[in-house]
């Protein structure tokens, strides 16, 4: 059973981390949309291709690492 | 007779291939026609004909009389055609009709519905998608309902899903019959009928199995669709081969435009809106990013609310019940976003581009400073005219067409772009078939999720568990056809634009089914009672708010309107559920091992494949 606790353990830092960077890019960038324009027209960029981008990667990345937790513990579909 | 066998899933590459390949023919075939001197009703009805044709013939070929297959496909679906299956169920007739137009029309705060849109999959795939496939359910209200335990959670789920949903399909539908009236030019009530033939067509024979497949042909076609005119534009206009990333240059042209022609300084007057209607004119710049605090919260509640929408609406989230394994899952929620960013990453662009055409002097296709007998005498300003789409008002008579004077409806930008841009009407058919693809693929998911929750979760499981395979089968496809009609119906008395309906079907998914989908899964203390507060608490007291807002005069709350109702329900919903689950007693041992064992890939899942 305590395996199955220190694997729960894991999987919730992993969402914690996860959470904070979607955090980041879904609400926090854009409150600084403002000072992100400049010649380049950072606000723009970021609400139109910036975060989505980020979340596109932000997505795999958290499928591969909650796989390897999976994997660590011996409790992925394929054991 | 013909149909998908065994041998399908392994040759999919094949068979989408030659399919992708064979439409690329069929718009060449198209365009040769064009130059021939074939009219452009005879090549609209082509476009429409041919796609929804094949869509059908899929349909057919898939049909099934096994209930894991038409619940959940069989659950064999590879991860990145469920991604694209989902794309396809996901993107509406509002992100590729009106979605464009919208940025066009209303600038930077616009763009928070294509990051609240994006970023949902983050909590799709974090918080609930893969627990809910390792529990092996048939559909969201399945899921609450074995959960929580008991009838009347899953009744509450069903009720909230069915309002949701419904809301939602009526959109799609007034979508399909909109592209359909234009494209074939009949009237839109005979278009919304035609349309729900070939929605039904998919999904009645073959459920979730033929959805799926259709699914994935329709992402195809609405995805080149899409990107064919953009690619087109930016290279025409000399702003670089890549639209999405030549269009930051075309932002900063555009910048300098609207200060020159007053975009935010000349709004139209008083006599000229009236004249207008419900047509807007330009009046927001295109990279105004939130200044002041309430600007930077009316982001903020719009993101937030679509973001938890995502996560919460049935018909996304029981495409994550097809993959073969919790793994593939995940992994499809990642292959789901890129498919969708191909599309919502390029609609900035799309609505920037059309932005130069229409407003850079420089540009022979602009308008605005033109003399208005001119513009008015332009083929395309004459067609959608006509069809109340737009409209010049000479607010200040002196007979030139200022950026206060150009009224329109949002849905041109996209729909009207090809003719705008001056390209051929070879390219405006495969707009239209791109939009009929993306409305009928989300009204196919929809129609399908309803019906499954009433014939799954109400027939079966309430009313009538002793009902065989055949039956139950039956039962799901005569709810679909009344639920497919009832939807078309109600849309051909065109109630709603088709956003406002959109953003009120994500507030009423958030408010009731977020946290007790999230906390079902995160919190083992969740029990029934708070569950049911939660969800009854939620959706009711979210439902009231925008009865007040929208219908009863009330003024919104610090600037939360009808869009994001959701900020009112989510929270009553958490609280209500924390608060009655602390009150009430545990859940017992059986429904925690139930929480510990889906929060684990491996094992066998709760509830048994054919169940």
């Amino acid at each position: 059973m305590s395996k199955q606790i220190e694997h729960w353990g894991k999987t919730k830092s992993l969402l914690w981390i996860t959470l904070i960077i979607w955090a980041f890019f879904a609400f926090i960038i854009h409150l600084f949309g403002t000072s992100l324009n400049g010649s380049f027209p950072g606000a723009y960029y970021m609400a139109g291709q910036g975060a989505q981008l980020a979340f596109v990667i932000l997505t795999f990345w958290f499928a591969s690492r909650q796989n390897k937790i999976d994997e660590e513990f011996g409790f992925s579909e394929d054991d | 007779m013909l149909r998908l066998g065994d041998n399908f899933i392994t040759s999919l590459n094949k068979v989408y291939g030659i399919y992708t390949l064979g439409f690329l023919g069929f718009v060449i075939l198209m365009a040769i026609l064009e130059v021939a001197g074939v009219s452009n009703t005879i090549i609209g009805w082509l476009f429409v004909a041919f796609t929804v044709l094949i869509y059908a013939l899929i349909g057919v070929l898939s049909r099934t009389m096994q209930s894991s297959q038409y619940y959940v496909a069989g659950r064999e679906v590879p991860a990145v055609y469920n991604g694209m299956a989902t794309a396809a169920d996901w993107m509406s007739g509002a992100s590729f009709i009106a979605m464009a137009g919208g940025i066009y029309l209303k600038g930077y705060p616009y763009m928070g519905f294509l990051v609240g849109w994006t970023g949902g999959y983050v909590l799709v795939a974090s918080l609930i998608a893969p627990y809910l496939r390792k529990f092996g359910c048939y559909t969201v209200p399945d899921f609450i309902g074995t959960r929580y335990g008991g009838n009347l959670p899953r009744i509450c789920a069903v009720i909230i899903l069915v309002v949701a949903s419904f809301t939602y399909v009526t959109a799609q539908i007034n979508g399909t019959g909109t592209v359909a009236a234009r494209a074939l030019q009949i009237p839109f009530e005979v278009g919304v009928w035609i349309g729900l033939a070939g929605i039904l067509f998919c999904s009645m024979l073959g459920g979730m199995r033929a959805v799926t497949w259709t699914q994935v042909a329709q992402y195809i076609v609405l995805i080149i669709a899409y990107l064919i005119p953009v690619f087109w534009m930016s290279n025409k206009l000399g702003y670089g081969l890549i639209p999405h990333l030549a269009q930051f240059d075309a932002v900063s042209r555009v910048q300098e435009l609207e200060g020159l022609l007053g975009v935010k300084e000349l709004l139209p007057t008083a006599e000229a809106q009236a004249e207008a209607g419900k047509l807007a004119a330009l009046k927001v710049g295109i990279n105004d990013a939130s200044a002041t605090a309430m600007a930077n919260w009316k982001f903020f509640t719009l993101v937030l609310c679509m973001m938890a929408g995502t996560a919460s609406l049935p018909h996304v989230l029981m495409r994550y019940f097809t993959t073969a394994s919790v793994k593939a899952a995940r992994q499809s929620v990642g292959w789901s976003l890129l498919f969708i960013c191909l599309l919502y990453l390029t609609a900035p662009a799309l609505a920037t581009f059309t932005k130069l055409s229409l407003l850079d002097p420089t540009v022979a296709t602009s308008i605005i400073g033109k003399s208005i007998s001119e513009v008015s005498n332009l083929e395309w300003i004459q067609q959608w005219s006509n069809v109340g789409f737009l409209k010049l008002v000479d607010g200040n008579g002196d007979g030139i067409l200022q950026i206060n004077e150009f009224f329109m409806r949002g849905d041109i930008v996209v729909l009207a772009t090809p003719e705008m841009a001056g390209l051929p009407y070879v390219i405006s058919g495969l707009v239209a078939a791109g939009g009929l693809a993306a409305a009928m693929s989300t009204a196919d998911g929809l129609l399908l999720a309803i019906a499954n929750a009433l014939s799954h979760d109400l027939y079966y499981k309430v009313i009538d568990p002793k009902a065989d395979t055949s039956r139950r089968l039956v039962v799901a496809r005569v709810l679909l056809l009344f639920i497919g009609a009832a939807g078309a119906f109600v849309a051909s008395l065109k109630l709603t634009s088709i956003l406002g309906a959109v953003a009120w079907a994500f507030c009423f998914a958030n408010s009731g089914l977020f946290f007790p989908l999230v906390l079902g899964v995160w919190w083992k203390r969740a029990n029934k009672a708070g569950a049911v507060a939660g969800m009854i608490g939620g959706f009711g007291v979210g439902f009231w708010y925008l009865y007040m807002v929208q219908f009863g005069g009330m003024t919104p709350w610090y600037g939360i309107d009808g869009l994001r109702f959701g900020m009112i329900g989510m929270p009553v919903s958490l609280i209500l559920m924390i608060v009655v689950s602390l009150m009430t007693e545990e859940p017992d041992q059986e429904t925690q091992d139930m929480v510990d064992a889906i929060r684990v890939p491996k094992g066998k899942a709760v509830l048994a494949a054919d169940h």
